[in-house]
């Protein structure tokens, strides 16, 4: 088993949310080998656009062999994908980063904005009590689908759903506890969920973003601060896309 | 059907090696690539003592290419030669190690500690247009070139092939001087220097402001360059620069290139080397070429 660049069909794809798209793929050599909290790295039809986005895996079928990636539109490469029908083909790479590690513990999930989609996974995966908390601007997508694996708490930067503010209010006003956080999101979520987590001695683990470029661990782009050496350098630069994306709260400085 | 090509007296099984920095030292590209298959495998920058790098954003991508200041993060020499080197070693193709450093003291006390090793070619990185010290500062005069080949030339054990930079008025005035330090042979081109900016941030894209392109859209200025500096020396060229496909490769063959190196199209192929190399022995059988020398620097 090993990475693997494959052609994929698009099997069926749809809008959820303003720019969010909904897209499941054909990817049998990639499905089977996947894990909640891996991406693959979707490539454009257009060689102008040469460097392969990163998308968290949504849902992984290993029967069916196929992939569901839940993305938003953040330039010309995700437009250029949301346009992408049945039938329709695209060259894909993974799997890539190492998951999450899933504990047989209290869980809370924390997703943050396109941060959502990775939870999915990871909250059918899990076969334990859980805490799904899920952080909108203002338009909630896929809520309902978390609702079969735990319990649901939302969060909205305006309000209109659940509790106003951040994913940490909704945390703190509904009394949310667990033994072990999993979260996906923004820079400054994941901040405030590690600095909660290192203070109440729960572990946490963060599943980083950074702008990439090989995805496997060789180009060294997308590295973040480490307190311990890093396995390449050895200067405290660990790598996202292969030594993360998902890395425990006291390993990296945010 | 030949497809050898001899570098400063080592021959290459075939013209195709990477270029610096887009391959590690080959052990993430192990699951795509039969490392086995390359003509050589040219190593990321490797100094005297780990380097950290630059800050991130350290990439962006522009059109028909991309932008990086990664800013020669390395493990320094020690972990590389006790790990890396001996990952290559046992593979069956040619090791070409990048060396890059602050000062000509860095640079020599590199090339020193792999004199007993066993490293087919020295690639010497004085075009790196993303650190503050070293690098470009040792690309883009011709005396301070002059110089520093010549006291990297005196200790070397094993040929020196100095990386040109393209950030000059006139490359064959670099490749001149080099020749008459003692350099054996020459690659070109390293990136650009480029810069983009995020209008939505108000921000530069990448944090170094500053960052080296690369990518199929440099293309023609480094085929030029290499067809230049073919006609300006007599060293061997291993040509770069966006280099996506046989075909690619093919025309810095024929500006001069004995061999080419792919940088850029790992990360948008990871399989790029392997079929730029069937894809040049299908051009030679389909036109009855025997040896893929004749080829070289034949488009006068």
């Amino acid at each position: 088993m090993a990475k693997i660049k494959i052609t994929a069909t698009v099997i069926e794809q749809k809008m959820i949310a303003q720019d969010i798209y909904d897209m499941t793929l054909a990817a049998k050599e990639i499905a089977v080998q996947a894990k909640p909290g891996q991406f693959v790295d979707l490539y454009c039809a257009d060689g102008s656009k040469l460097l392969p986005r990163p998308i968290s895996l949504c849902e992984i079928d290993k029967k069916a062999g196929t992939l569901r990636l839940v993305y938003r539109i953040a330039g010309a490469g995700t437009s250029e994908f949301s346009k992408l029908r049945t039938g329709q083909t695209i060259d894909v790479l993974g799997p890539l980063g190492n998951g999450f590690t899933m504990r047989d513990k209290r869980a809370i999930l924390i997703g943050g904005g396109i941060g959502i989609p990775p939870m999915l996974q990871l909250a059918k995966s899990l076969d334990c009590e859980k805490s799904i908390v899920l952080g909108y601007r203002d338009e909630a997508f896929l809520a309902d689908e978390f609702a079969a694996y735990g319990d649901v708490y939302m969060s909205s930067d305006s309000g209109v759903i659940g509790t106003k503010g951040t994913v940490m209010d909704a945390i703190r006003a509904c009394s949310i506890t667990g033994d072990v956080i999993y979260a996906c999101g923004p820079t400054p979520m994941l901040r405030a969920i590690q600095s909660y987590a290192l203070a109440n001695g729960i572990e946490a683990q963060l599943s980083l973003e950074e702008r990439m470029a090989c995805g496997v661990g060789a180009c060294l782009a997308c590295v973040c601060k480490s307190k311990e050496p890093d396995e390449h350098s050895k200067v405290h630069n660990k790598r996202i896309c292969k030594d993360g994306p998902v890395f425990f709260a006291e390993e990296v400085e945010l | 059907m030949n497809l050898s090509v001899n570098i400063a007296g080592v021959t290459l099984k075939n013209p195709i090696t990477v270029a610096s920095g887009t391959f590690g030292s080959g052990m993430e590209y192990d699951e795509f690539v039969d490392l086995n298959k390359l003509g050589a495998v040219t190593t990321k920058g490797v100094a005297n003592v780990p380097w950290p790098g630059n800050p991130t954003p350290r990439i962006a991508e522009t059109y028909g290419g991309m932008m990086n200041a990664i800013g020669l993060q390395n493990p320094g020499i020690d972990t590389f030669v006790a790990r890396d080197l001996p990952f290559l070693q046992q593979k069956d193709t040619k090791i070409i190690v990048n060396v890059c450093g602050k000062t000509t003291e860095d640079y020599v006390a590199v090339v020193e500690r792999l004199a007993d090793e066993q490293v087919d070619l020295l690639e010497i990185n004085v075009s790196c247009p993303n650190v503050k010290e070293g690098g470009i500062a040792f690309g883009q005069n011709p005396n301070a070139l002059y110089d520093i080949t010549k006291a990297i030339k005196a200790k070397a054990k094993q040929p020196i092939i100095m990386k040109l930079s393209p950030n000059v008025t006139d490359i064959t005035e670099m490749a001149r001087a080099a020749e008459a330090a003692g350099a054996d042979a020459l690659s070109l081109i390293n990136t650009l220097t480029g810069m983009k900016i995020d209008v939505k941030r108000r921000c530069f894209a990448v944090a170094n402001k500053t960052a080296g392109v690369s990518g199929p859209a440099i293309k023609p200025i480094a085929v030029r360059m290499v067809y230049q500096v073919a006609n300006a020396v007599k060293l061997p060229l291993i040509g770069m620069g966006g280099c996506m496909s046989a075909e690619d490769a093919l025309e810095f063959i024929m500006a001069g290139a004995k061999a080419v190196a792919v940088g850029t199209a790992n990360f948008h192929n990871p399989y790029a080397t392997i079929e730029i190399i069937d894809g040049i022995t299908q051009y030679m059988k389909e036109n009855n070429i025997d040896d893929i020398n004749t080829l070289i620097g034949c488009v006068k």
